[in-house]
């Protein structure tokens, strides 16, 4: 359950937007645009939680945060274009408003991560949501055991925040592991699926909190492998995604089995789910 | 007088009745007859309610006959249900104004406006309370429910007639009203006499005002009669107490192939059950973009676009919908909110276009076990 | 001295791991030690695949080449993995390029030469069989999810 404390989209009314302005975005890859935006007042958030933003006149979508919760001045969502919404969110330009409700959700257990190895899978848009645990595991690092990000998108273009990947690998205490599905000449990277990295990190998986974020299929074999390679399916978290029009419980669109995505969610642990997620069209 | 007083009125008693809930401001509504169905609408006096007239259904069969008395509540539900007041299928939730400086967002005021529900069913009493527990019973509150809801009056009415689809008795919601109502009546000699309940304070300060005689012993045995002759005689059955484990353990169950090749997803279930509460929201905007606004609406997990993410719908085939909405309604509904979703007051079975019927198809798959 | 070397070597790699001293004994004999500099290729597509690699140390990139796109790489290969499956089946035929990224030592194992000496002795050719089957399995597994294009929009 979202905690008493993080409720400070309306108690009034949940289903009212307040109103922020956009301080500016900027494009992160083929259709994928960060947006740098003015919080409330009074904002703040734990990694994995996410927003409802609205387009005005066109319309909400949920979209994660994807700063760093630590700086409460900042708001920051990467939103990829792929359909009417998510477009019209990534056309706002500095000064332009933009609604926002939340947070919402069951976000990532930083609470739960300390003292274990930490092994971040994320693929594609999936790095978005991950990269708020990240900002916190790197912050607080001596909280933490082994850290290791491992990191598979389709092209070399599509790399997300590779300035920042780039930047954290020259640190000594985190595991950069990148990936691509396929690359067109001067790659000189991995090319693999994620969950070949795997083999490769650095943890102990008897004392492992995992955090997996990215397309279902993609999260669904890497729960397999981390699994297989021994950590418990109770400490591999990951983050689903489902329709929703309300975020609060109420419109019923986000149902995933009897969980409700928005507020159950949309993390979960893989021995909640790993039943759900094999059954087709549930 | 305080809760649980008695007593027995006529029908000038009735009618006194709703004249004292206008004078207190409630808008008065509940069943009228219109369209050859019995609907729930406003109540100007006692002559809207639809005397001497029963339903008869079935598997996808609704039809008015006439009765050979005046009795007022001598049917059972029809294709609507309470939510029409308490979560009206279209809501203007905000709208919002973009000007020079800045963007400016208000919400829809609180109606302001009471109801009172003339004839509310024990099964329906039920959905109602399943309905506070979506709207009203968790980390949010939905404020445009809460509006409708608090302080609404309600009239119950203990069923003389069991539906051809009923099946409170088995799922354990009536047919007799035993919490969540002001007042309580049953229809003791069609039209003319009914013994009256109070359930609260505010019922018992509203039957002080009527014409009425000390209900008797007999009168209490003669309502016990009624009631028990309405739970003999409901048409449906459908063993309650393991449905939610029984369907979890088949979600895999060729019987969802089989009702899947009868189903058409028009949504009429979800439209006329009275705990379905999906809902969804439509963004309008001027054509300057200037004023926009936000407008909740009923949905239905039988649509494509009620599971559509990426590019595609979560549930594309009509069986893995069909399985959804009945698995909710039986099984996962009490995973997320302590009880069954379901009632047992047959609509769904009456209104389905092909007449596919929610207890047989719990009986098809529970049957199928025992083999 | 060399082949001693070489066994030490070779029963080290995980490939080969935990694999009987024996068996050992036999498959040395087809091992050679090789060197590879960033940038040179171990072979080419439609050459006689006529030997696998043991990785000890580097990294290969696997393409496959497309006029217009220039090389394509479907995957990457390092320390402890293998490299080279085409050398099982007729018509014993490289379906790739493998191109070294950096300064790549590895163990050549002659092909025929272990070929003939699994078919010489059936139970090396079945250990050596299990031994293939997880890394074939797994290339496989991980080929499905690059074709699906999971990271894909499809709308």
């Amino acid at each position: 359950m979202p905690d008493a404390d993080a409720i400070q989209t309306s108690a009034a009314d949940p289903m009212l937007p307040r109103v922020a302005r956009v301080r500016r975005r900027r494009r992160d890859g083929p259709d994928v645009w960060t947006l740098d935006i003015d919080p409330p007042e009074g904002f703040t958030y734990t990694p994995g939680q996410f927003n409802m933003l609205t387009a005005f006149g066109v319309g909400e979508a949920p979209i994660s945060m994807s700063g760093d919760a630590a700086k409460t001045g900042r708001l920051i969502h990467t939103i990829r274009a792929v359909g009417a919404v998510s477009s019209a969110l990534t056309r706002l330009g500095a000064g332009d408003a933009v609604g926002v409700r939340g947070p919402f959700g069951v976000g990532w257990p930083m609470d739960e991560a300390a003292g274990h190895d930490v092994v971040v899978v994320a693929g594609g848009l999936g790095l978005a949501p991950v990269r708020p645990a990240l900002y916190r595991l790197l912050a607080e690092r001596s909280r933490f055991g082994k850290v290791a990000l491992l990191y598979g998108t389709r092209r070399p273009e599509e790399i997300l925040f590779r300035a920042e990947l780039e930047e954290w690998r020259r640190r000594l205490d985190i595991q950069i592991e990148v990936t691509v599905d396929h690359a067109v000449g001067d790659w000189y990277g991995n090319v693999g699926v994620a969950t070949t990295l795997i083999p490769r990190a650095r943890f102990d998986p008897l004392n492992t909190i995992a955090i997996v974020c990215g397309p279902e299929i993609m999260m669904r074999f890497a729960a397999l492998a981390l699994r297989d390679a021994g950590v418990a399916p109770g400490s591999i978290y990951l983050s689903m995604e489902r329709s929703m029009k309300c975020a609060v419980g109420f419109c019923g669109h986000c149902q995933f089995g009897p969980v409700f995505v928005c507020k159950d969610g949309p993390v979960f642990t893989y021995d909640k789910i790993s039943r759900l997620l094999s059954l087709k069209e549930i | 007088m305080e809760a649980g007083q008695k007593a027995v009125i006529t029908a000038q008693g009735l009618a006194a009745m709703l004249g004292a809930l206008k004078a207190r401001g409630y808008r008065v509504v509940g069943p009228t007859l219109r369209d050859q169905a019995i609907v729930y609408d406003e109540i100007a006096e006692l002559s809207d309610l639809p005397a001497g007239w029963t339903d008869e259904q079935d598997d996808g069969h609704y039809r008015l006959e006439r009765r050979d008395d005046a009795a007022l509540f001598g049917y059972a539900v029809g294709p609507q249900s309470w939510k029409k007041f308490l979560f009206p299928s279209v809501l203007r939730l905000w709208h919002s104004e973009r000007k020079p400086d800045a963007t400016e967002v208000t919400g829809e005021p609180d109606p302001g406006q009471r109801f009172a529900f003339i004839g509310v069913r024990s099964c329906e009493l039920h959905a109602i309370a399943i309905q506070d527990r979506v709207f009203l019973g968790g980390p949010y509150v939905d404020p445009h429910y809460r509006s409708r809801r608090d302080g609404t009056f309600m009239v119950a009415v203990n069923c003389g007639e069991a539906g051809g689809t009923c099946f409170c008795v088995s799922m354990g919601t009536g047919p007799k009203a035993d919490k969540g109502f002001d007042l309580a009546l049953t229809e003791l000699a069609a039209g003319s006499e009914f013994l009256v309940e109070s359930g609260t304070e505010a019922g018992a300060a509203v039957l002080a005002e009527l014409p009425r005689r000390e209900a008797t012993a007999q009168d209490q045995q003669a309502a016990d009669a009624v009631i028990a002759r309405t739970a003999g005689n409901m048409g449906r059955t459908m063993r309650s107490d393991d449905v939610r484990d029984l369907l979890l353990r088949n979600l895999e169950h060729a019987r969802w192939d089989d009702v899947a090749a009868r189903c058409l997803s028009c949504a009429n279930c979800t439209m006329v059950c009275p705990t379905c509460f999906c809902s969804s929201v439509e963004e309008s905007s001027d054509l300057a973009g200037v004023e926009t606004a936000r407008t909740r609406r009923w949905d239905s997990c039988f649509t494509m676009d009620h599971s559509y993410i990426h590019g595609g719908s979560v549930r594309p085939s009509g069986k893995s919908r069909y399985r959804q909405w009945m698995t909710h309604k039986l099984a996962t509904w009490v995973d997320q909110f302590g009880t069954s979703g379901c009632v047992g007051c047959g609509r769904c079975i009456t209104w389905c276009p092909v007449g596919i019927d929610i207890t047989e198809e719990v009986r098809a798959i529970r049957d199928s076990e025992a083999h | 001295m060399e082949i001693e070397g070489l066994e030490r070597i070779i029963g080290e790699h995980p490939f080969f791991s935990k694999m009987e001293k024996h068996f050992l004994d036999i498959v040395v004999g087809c091992a050679k030690n090789v060197r590879f500099e960033a940038g040179q290729y171990l072979f080419h597509e439609g050459e006689p695949a006529d030997q696998f690699y043991l990785v000890r140390h580097g990294r290969l990139a696997l393409q496959i080449n497309s006029p217009g796109r220039g090389a394509l790489t479907f995957q990457t290969l390092g320390e402890g993995e293998i490299v080279g499956i085409s050398w099982l089946i007729p018509p014993y035929r490289w379906a790739y390029d493998a191109k070294a990224l950096e300064l790549t030592r590895a163990i050549a194992m002659d092909a025929s030469c272990l070929r003939g000496k699994c078919e010489a002795q059936h139970d090396l050719g079945y250990d050596m069989m299990k031994r293939f089957m997880p890394v074939l399995i797994q290339r496989l597994q991980a080929m499905r999810m690059q074709i699906l294009d999971v990271y894909g929009t499809h709308a």
